[in-house]
């Protein structure tokens, strides 16, 4: 089982980097600003009619709170296979 | 059991290649402001009773199985890092997995609802990813088809006694999947195109959007086979108790995955 979990690991990781190494000059950006481009392109007048209440204010304080909630998530997810190892693991 | 792995390897490596041409693309969930008023509400509307039944199904899971209560944290918590982490796709560019797979098909599709719903609510809050008044339409994106289509395929693998890892890639791969296709959809259906309409739209939201998606699926059904894995070592009562799994799924080491 272990081994296993090792190998599909590995394969996700692999994945994760395989388009960084084949794309290597690409911009990865994820951006919300060609998402407006596709749309002014469907729709040239259509103009966003609300904006986001708070934004990060810059990109380095929107990885922090990116990292935070993996973190918090991961941090569960550690505690929660921990409690349920140990526990198998004393029964008698 | 190694040279299937093997086989599956071979295979997402061919899937790279094919889709190296792609162009460069973006997604992501629909952005605050960019979803006429119309369809927000359109799509609030049609969210809102999945929200209602969920809560009710939570409820009474956790009522019935107060045993289960950290399960529950924990697919929460799944969907939390998951929709947290942006990965490069072969697309040129990023997007993230939902995790919403683990939880529907542990919980139900309707739990699921609830628990993304309250990821989306954050993300648009705090990190102005999403946004509030498009909250409904990429609620029933990610929370409602996405976790339909993971409980749907899970289920519909048990009937066919598919092996258990096999139901559960599928279920989370194309749950994951789905969700940028209607996220497609919608868009399409707001920004037809000038010339060819919707379906002209579609097929170029489509593109890019379901495209990228691909491999951040494929990542998304591995990672979900290897908590299942691990559920199935340490957590087989609560997995009988909701009865996701058999007796028979069971050997002794933990499932026959």
């Amino acid at each position: 089982m272990r081994r296993k979990n090792i190998i599909l690991f590995i394969i996700v990781i692999m994945l994760v980097i395989i388009p960084l190494w084949v794309k290597g000059n690409a911009e990865f950006s994820g951006a919300d600003g060609q998402a407006k481009v596709v749309i002014t392109q469907m729709q040239p007048d259509y103009k966003p009619w609300f904006s986001s209440l708070w934004k990060p204010p810059s990109g380095e304080i929107e990885s922090l709170l990116f990292a935070l909630q993996a973190a918090i998530g991961a941090g569960f997810i550690g505690y929660f296979l921990g409690c349920f190892k140990s526990k198998k693991e004393t029964k008698p | 059991m190694l040279s299937a792995y093997k086989k599956i390897f071979l295979i997402l490596v061919l899937l790279v290649a094919l889709l190296f041409s792609s162009s460069n693309a973006y997604a992501m969930h629909i952005m605050e402001g960019f979803l006429p008023l119309k369809w927000c509400l359109v799509w609030a509307i049609i969210t809102l009773p999945f929200i209602i039944f969920g809560l009710l199904s939570l409820n009474k899971t956790v009522k019935n199985h107060p045993e289960t209560k950290m399960l529950l944290g924990l697919a929460g918590a799944f969907t939390f890092v998951l929709s947290a982490l942006k990965i490069p796709s072969v697309t040129g560019s990023c997007s993230h997995p939902t995790g919403v797979g683990l939880g529907a098909i542990l919980f139900g599709p309707t739990a699921m609802s609830v628990l993304g719903l309250i990821v989306l609510i954050f993300q648009a809050l705090l990190l102005a990813h999403g946004g509030i008044t498009t909250l409904g339409a990429n609620t029933f994106s990610m929370a409602v088809v996405g976790p339909f289509v993971a409980y749907g395929i899970y289920k519909l693998g048990q009937r066919l006694n598919s092996p258990l890892w096999l139901s559960v890639f599928l279920a989370a791969a194309l749950g994951d999947l789905l969700t940028y296709v209607v996220t497609a959809l919608q868009l399409a259906l707001a920004f037809p195109a000038e010339i060819g309409g919707f379906t002209a739209s579609f097929a170029k939201f489509t593109g890019i959007f379901a495209v990228t998606q691909i491999p951040l699926a494929i990542s998304e059904g591995l990672l979900t086979i290897i908590i299942f894995n691990l559920l199935t070592i340490y957590n087989k009562q609560e997995l009988q108790e909701l009865a996701i799994i058999s007796p028979k799924d069971i050997s002794r080491k933990g499932a026959k995955i």
